[in-house]
């Protein structure tokens, strides 16, 4: 939902970062408010996902240059973990598997970390397992999952469906789903794009990064950013996905050279 | 270096390890004189190997990373703990608090199954099975032997329902508590041990634990041992097993100056189950260590055996691996595993998988890892909120609990984790 007077929740100006020594984003701006939902599209390797390990503070990455403003506040300087208890969730497209950690107890903790940031007091365990149960709903799953360890052997789609479960618990301003349709079957996107589109609403914002139109299929978003080489090279609406999902990224290329005057890569 | 820290504890007793050796002795003997009891014949004999034994030095390859002169720096005693606070007892066990010096059984109603061993029976099985496993000349035994005044000996017959543990608290004393326990599983028989060794002083405990299975038998063992900065734990656990039979063992030590676990396990014709699942910790300057031996004397045996190690500050750890298949022992199939968390640049692992395979037809794999906490797993933890210093602590008990789950139930009052990583009182 665009609404030109809706506070702004993100604003990511000129951005510039590195893994190791290789440059990845090469100037990357985008202002995200209020109600909104933005598609981050591009091939692999465009910086997409280097964009939302960046914004959630993963240690590989090192910013270069440029600014990150959340809530007009500087985003970069914070702990990741202050990050998230701001309101920032990343939705990993790999979810870490960690033996021997319950899901539930990683749940809680998490639960009551992002808590303590909006200043509530924290849940004990059986009011937190009430909340959990509820939550549960949101994704369709089954409570036994919150018996194992967190992402243990977990499938594919069991695994982001606990990313969006664990994006019901914290109530993020402002969500990054980073592939969040990668390896999901039909039934299973539709339930992860259903507790998305269950969990946007007018106070908070998605950042969707995805490779394929069909996520864009069942969550509806108000702008499209195609990314190639650490920019954003064009912006549009939601007619932009389905452009690229009829041309392919070819023309991507074709225009991505034409701006840097250099012969287009191709494959 | 090694020279100047052979010197020291010695020099503080005011003489040599043989002097201090030769003290305890004369204590053990002095309180082993007051009466008959069933263990005479055999500490004498005990005592006679090991007055002529030299303390192990770290020129002996099995104690090559841990040093055991410290000990000569304890009180050449005989402790007799006081009675200890312990958390209430899990329900469906019965605990035995064993101090060395008292009949454990005394006033205790045994459960249906198990019966004491007495008398010359004792004396016929008493050792059998550490000489079939090769431990009874291992320096730690026979200290043990040379000094226990107490042996707790059971017959198991058919399935007990009631899970045993066995205790103990060196306390604060100073001194030298030594235990011997026996376990003789009859053919078909089941029972779940714990044992837990605690202490909070500049102490040794010391306990040798002699177990046998009979054809189709089943014992499941854990034993937990959170020690103290101050204080030593030598424990040897030697399994003979008939065919058919399965020894499932599950250990947990850490916190003790020195802390060596030494499981010795047998097949005596293979066919037979023996797994063995153990975490150690060492933080300060700590040493743990475990050395394992497996011999599969006949054909079909199955092994599955995860250690795990974390080693924090100036910790040490140690694990010797040793499993043997010799030419009787074909289709053997043995799995090891030791996963190991280096979590300080000063602490130090050391781990050691020590195969000897002359059977042809045999599966043996063996691994060893060493790593510090994952990044990633680090960063996703982050990313919910969870500062680094607790997801850094989520991790760690992750890593520990694979083991700690598979303690027996009754080890559930015991805070298994909190106790090994010193998150309580004590």
């Amino acid at each position: 939902m665009i609404r030109p007077d809706a506070p702004v929740l993100l604003e990511i100006r000129d951005l510039t970062a590195r893994v190791e020594d290789q440059p990845i984003l090469k100037g990357v701006s985008l202002t995200i408010r209020a109600g909104e939902i933005h598609a981050v599209m591009g091939r692999n390797g465009s910086g997409k996902s280097t964009l939302s390990k960046v914004l959630a503070g993963h240690p590989a990455y090192t910013v270069t240059g440029g600014t990150v403003l959340y809530k007009g506040e500087d985003l970069l300087s914070l702990e990741p973990e202050l990050r998230a208890r701001a309101g920032l969730f990343l939705g990993f497209q790999y979810p870490v598997e960690i033996p021997g950690v319950s899901n539930l107890e990683f749940l809680r903790v998490a639960t009551n970390a992002r808590r303590a940031g909006k200043g509530q007091e924290e849940l004990d365990t059986f009011a937190f397992e009430d909340l959990v149960r509820e939550r549960l709903q949101v994704v369709q799953m089954d409570p036994a999952f919150l018996e194992r360890s967190v992402n243990e052997g977990f499938s594919g789609g069991e695994k982001k469906r606990n990313e969006i479960l664990q994006m019901a618990l914290l109530d993020p301003l402002v969500a990054v789903l980073d592939e969040t349709d990668s390896g999901l079957d039909i039934d299973a996107l539709r339930i992860v794009a259903g507790g998305v589109n269950h969990l946007a609403g007018p106070d908070n914002a998605t950042l969707l990064i995805t490779h394929y139109q069909r996520l864009l299929d069942v969550i509806t978003p108000d702008y499209v950013h195609v990314m190639a080489a650490g920019r954003i090279l064009r912006t549009g609406g939601k007619e932009l996905a389905l452009e690229l999902e009829e041309r392919g990224y070819d023309w991507v290329d074709a225009e991505l050279a034409a701006t840097e005057r250099t012969p287009a890569e191709v494959g | 270096m090694v020279a100047a820290s052979l010197s020291t504890p010695a020099a503080a007793a005011g003489a040599g390890p043989g002097s201090w050796l030769a003290a305890l002795l004369a204590n053990a003997t002095g309180v082993a004189s007051a009466g008959a009891d069933a263990l005479a014949p055999s500490r004498a004999r005990a005592a006679q190997i090991l007055a002529q034994t030299p303390l192990p030095s770290r020129r002996v390859e099995a104690w090559r990373f841990t040093d055991l002169v410290p000990l000569t720096a304890l009180s050449p005693t005989l402790l007799s703990p006081a009675p200890a606070e312990q958390p209430q007892t899990a329900a469906g066990s019965l605990r035995l608090s064993l101090d060395g010096h008292s009949d454990a059984l005394a006033g205790i109603n045994l459960p249906v199954g198990l019966e004491p061993i007495s008398g010359d029976e004792l004396n016929a099985t008493l050792g059998k099975v550490l000489a079939a496993t090769g431990s009874a000349e291992l320096w730690p035994v026979l200290l043990n032997g040379a000094t226990a005044q107490q042996v707790l000996a059971l017959r198991v017959r058919g399935t007990v329902a009631t899970t045993l543990e066995l205790v103990s608290d060196a306390g604060a004393g100073e001194g030298i508590l030594p235990l011997r326990l026996l376990l003789v599983l009859e053919p078909g028989a089941s029972l779940e041990v714990l044992q837990v060794h605690r202490s909070s002083g500049a102490n040794l405990t010391s306990v040798v634990l002699e177990a046998r299975l009979g054809e189709g038998a089943e014992l499941r063992h854990g034993l937990l041992a959170p020690g103290a900065e101050t204080g030593c734990l030598l424990a040897t656990v030697a399994v003979e097993q008939a065919t058919g039979s399965r020894y499932s063992g599950v250990s947990a030590h850490g916190g003790w100056a020195l802390g060596r676990l030494e499981p010795r396990l047998l097949q005596r014709e293979g066919a037979a189950h023996s797994a063995l699942k153990a975490l150690q910790l060492a933080d300060g300057r700590q040493i743990s260590d475990t050395h394992s031996q497996m011999v599969f004397a006949g054909p079909d045996g199955r092994l599955e055996q995860l250690h795990k190690a974390v080693a924090d500050g100036q910790g040490r750890s140690v694990f010797n691996g040793a499993v043997q298949v010799p030419r009787a022992a074909q289709r053997t199939d043995a799995a090891q595993l030791s996963r190991n968390l280096l979590l300080s640049d000063r602490a130090r692992i050391d781990t050691k998988p020590e195969l000897e395979i002359v059977a042809d037809d045999v599966r043996c794999a063996h691994g060893a890892t060493v790593s510090r906490l994952e990044q990633d797993e680090l960063f996703y933890l982050q990313s919910r909120g969870i500062a680094a210093d607790q997801a850094a602590r989520l991790l760690l008990r992750g890593f520990c609990e694979e083991v700690l789950q598979e303690l027996p139930e009754a080890a559930r009052p015991w805070q298994a984790l909190a106790s090994l990583l010193g998150e309580q009182g004590r």
